[in-house]
């Protein structure tokens, strides 16, 4: 994919600081990884590096105020859409500081105060949500994203949603994280067509396929998309391809990938193809390695500071059932 | 006051709710067409309300309900309808995982105002999947309201009540209450008929028992208890539940503390039902004060479509009254 002309003559400054966020998302799981290990990350948790070019590259073309619904790989959605590395460890680690005071946990974290409408534990619930976000969004001329997997694009979520979002016309763009599986199974042996772009303009939706590991083919994409929704003219798709490092949960050490796709992918880690391009656009190695330095720093600091946070007291949490 | 009947009722609510509050939205399958729904409830709104605010959607009862989660938790307040409660197997996801717990799980960030209203109940010869009654499904389910009207004037109240609440609300219609008939509170009355949810009526004062019922159950409890008056001399309280979740348990005890008695009356099976975990609930909180307590219920079956074996599934005026009859050794009156 060729990068237009609105992409290439932005500041590399911009990209530099989109990098950095890119690398707190990568960090934030090796971390997530480290202390699920030490027993300090508890129940599961679904890890996204390898696929951080895709939330940071669709947030960067949003507004603050614009909604985002995630799904349980979530971390890299509510890092990219602004929330607090240190609230968003803390609630990781069920500590009271957390997000949302330790109750949601790693799959379902919800920040309201930065659009983040909540991360969906069950496939496909992002779908539905973004879109019911968008009958708001349409009022306040705000746009609502989804964020998804290949695997919801066989949901009857996918296909109602697409379907409402269309006929009614809503600001919605939906963004397909195509990670060529589906918890263990490949992509491509339980999707007909196997085509989930298509899949999407068969409702009449401008749908694009993207290189999801790289930032500025995404960013460039979803510019685009966000554009198309916030004038009124319905809803638009991105299908980004991208790659998980890692197995889809703690219990999946990911022995089903044939030999050397795993290679084949990291060879192409969207970390590797932005600091490639950095370069290209005259970045100098010591300032890649300032923003590297900073949000190592900033990794650290919310790793201690949720690590000495209190747990919630069960004898003082007072939780009611109903809102007043 | 004016008489309406409780599908006028409903109508009334929505329209005020939204003259009210311009956050109000409403949508479902077929109700703004020009009819207003399979059952003629909401005629007309659309046109008074434009389709931004009141619209049509496609036979997709998973979107509606994801779109109304969506839309309430960034600050719309969505009514929808699900045309037969039996669809909501289909929405289920959306109310259970997502709608009854973001309070919760967000740490009380916000929270999700919805309306979710469909008909339900037997008795109209539409067989075993459009005729149940869908409260106990969400029964147990925390985080979630179950209104579950008896009359014009209760469904008013509730409804309106049900608009303004900050939670997911499921707002249950009886298919054979929408034809009743009685005089309801409008206009400058209507705000002081807006109904609490959570709290329970008495319907009829009595001394000899309690009867509890919710929905269609509570007329025909009354019907029941003027059949008694008047043949066997029994005089039956009727309380009206109005809400299945929360469950106003003080009002129960608090009747059954003076008879001594409870009937609870549902239409639906007792395994699992909502009249089986009341009974238990009155038990554990008031056992000193019953003599006796029993269930009548549907049997454990899917609800018939013959006439005749429908009409013999679901327990009306009759089958109360004998219920009572029987458990008290009176001999029916001739």
């Amino acid at each position: 994919m060729t990068v237009s002309a609105a992409v290439s003559t932005e500041a590399p400054a911009a990209y530099l600081e989109r990098y950095g966020r890119m690398l707190l998302i990568r960090l934030f799981e090796t971390e997530m990884q480290r202390l699920f290990l030490k027993g300090e990350v508890h129940g599961t948790t679904h890890l996204c590096a390898g696929q951080e070019a895709v939330p940071v590259g669709v947030c960067s073309a949003l507004e603050p105020d614009d909604y985002l619904a995630g799904t349980y790989r979530g971390h890299g959605h509510a890092l990219a859409k602004g929330t607090d590395p240190d609230a968003l460890l803390a609630e990781m680690l069920g500590r009271a500081s957390g997000v949302c005071g330790g109750r949601a946990g790693s799959m379902n974290v919800i920040d309201v105060d930065h659009g983040l409408v909540g991360c969906f534990g069950i496939v496909g619930g992002s779908i539905a949500a973004a879109t019911g976000a968008a009958l708001s969004a349409k009022r306040e001329g705000r746009v609502a994203v989804a964020m998804f997997g290949d695997g919801a694009t066989n949901h009857g979520y996918f296909h109602e949603c697409l379907n409402f979002a269309k006929v009614l016309a809503l600001p919605a763009v939906f963004v397909c994280e195509n990670n060529f599986y589906g918890e263990f199974t490949p992509m491509l042996k339980v999707t007909a067509g196997g085509d989930i772009t298509a899949r999407a303009a068969g409702y009449g939706i401008p749908a694009h396929t993207v290189d999801g590991n790289d930032l500025w083919a995404v960013r460039e994409a979803a510019l685009d998309a966000v554009a198309h929704a916030r004038s009124g003219d319905g809803p638009a798709f991105l299908e980004c391809q991208t790659y998980r490092h890692h197995g889809h949960s703690k219990a999946d050490p990911g022995k089903y990938r044939p030999p050397g796709e795993v290679e084949r992918w990291l060879a192409r880690d969207p970390l590797g193809v932005a600091r490639d391009r950095l370069r290209d656009l005259g970045v100098s190695a010591d300032e890649v390695a300032g923003v590297e330095e900073a949000t190592k720093a900033r990794i650290d600091r919310a790793v201690a500071n949720a690590l000495a946070a209190p747990y919630p007291d069960p004898v003082t949490e007072r939780a009611t059932e109903f809102a007043p | 006051m004016s008489t309406l009947e409780f599908r006028a009722a409903i109508r009334a609510a929505i329209i005020e709710e939204m003259e009210r509050d311009e956050s109000v939205i409403f949508f479902g399958e077929d109700i703004a067409a020009e009819q207003g729904g399979v059952f003629a409830v909401t005629p007309g709104i659309q046109d008074r309300f434009g389709a931004e605010r009141v619209f049509d959607t496609p036979i997709s009862e998973l979107a509606i309900t994801g779109a109304a989660f969506g839309a309430a938790v960034t600050g719309l307040r969505p009514i929808i309808e699900i045309m037969f409660g039996d669809f909501m197997g289909l929405a289920m996801d959306s109310l259970v995982n997502q709608s009854a717990k973001y309070w919760y799980l967000s740490g009380e960030q916000r929270s999700v105002p919805l309306v979710v209203r469909s008909a339900v109940g037997g008795g109209g010869r539409f067989g075993a999947i459009h005729s149940q009654t869908h409260g106990t499904w969400f029964q147990g389910v925390a985080g979630l309201k179950i209104a579950f009207p008896s009359s014009p004037v209760e469904a008013k109240g509730l409804l309106k009540a049900a608009i303004r609440d900050d939670n997911p609300v499921i707002f249950l219609e009886h298919k054979r209450l929408y034809a009743v008939k009685e005089a309801v509170p409008a206009g400058p009355d209507s705000e002081a008929a807006v109904i609490p949810l959570g709290q329970a009526r008495v319907a009829r004062p009595g001394k000899d028992l309690t009867i509890v019922s919710a929905g269609k159950g509570v007329p025909d409890a009354l019907a029941a208890a003027e059949q008694l008056a008047e043949q066997d001399g029994i005089d039956a309280e009727v309380i009206d539940l109005r809400t299945l979740r929360p469950l106003d348990l003080d009002t129960v005890l608090e009747s059954v503390a003076r008879t001594n008695r409870l009937l609870a009356v549902e239409e639906g099976p007792a395994t699992g039902g909502w009249a089986a975990g009341l009974l238990g609930l009155i038990a554990e909180h008031g056992l000193h004060d019953l003599d006796d307590a029993w269930l009548l219920t549907t049997g454990e079956l899917p609800i018939p479509y013959s006439p005749t074996l429908e009409d013999a599934f679901i327990p009306g005026p009759d089958a109360i009254a004998a219920a009572v009859r029987e458990r008290a050794g009176v001999a029916a009156a001739r």
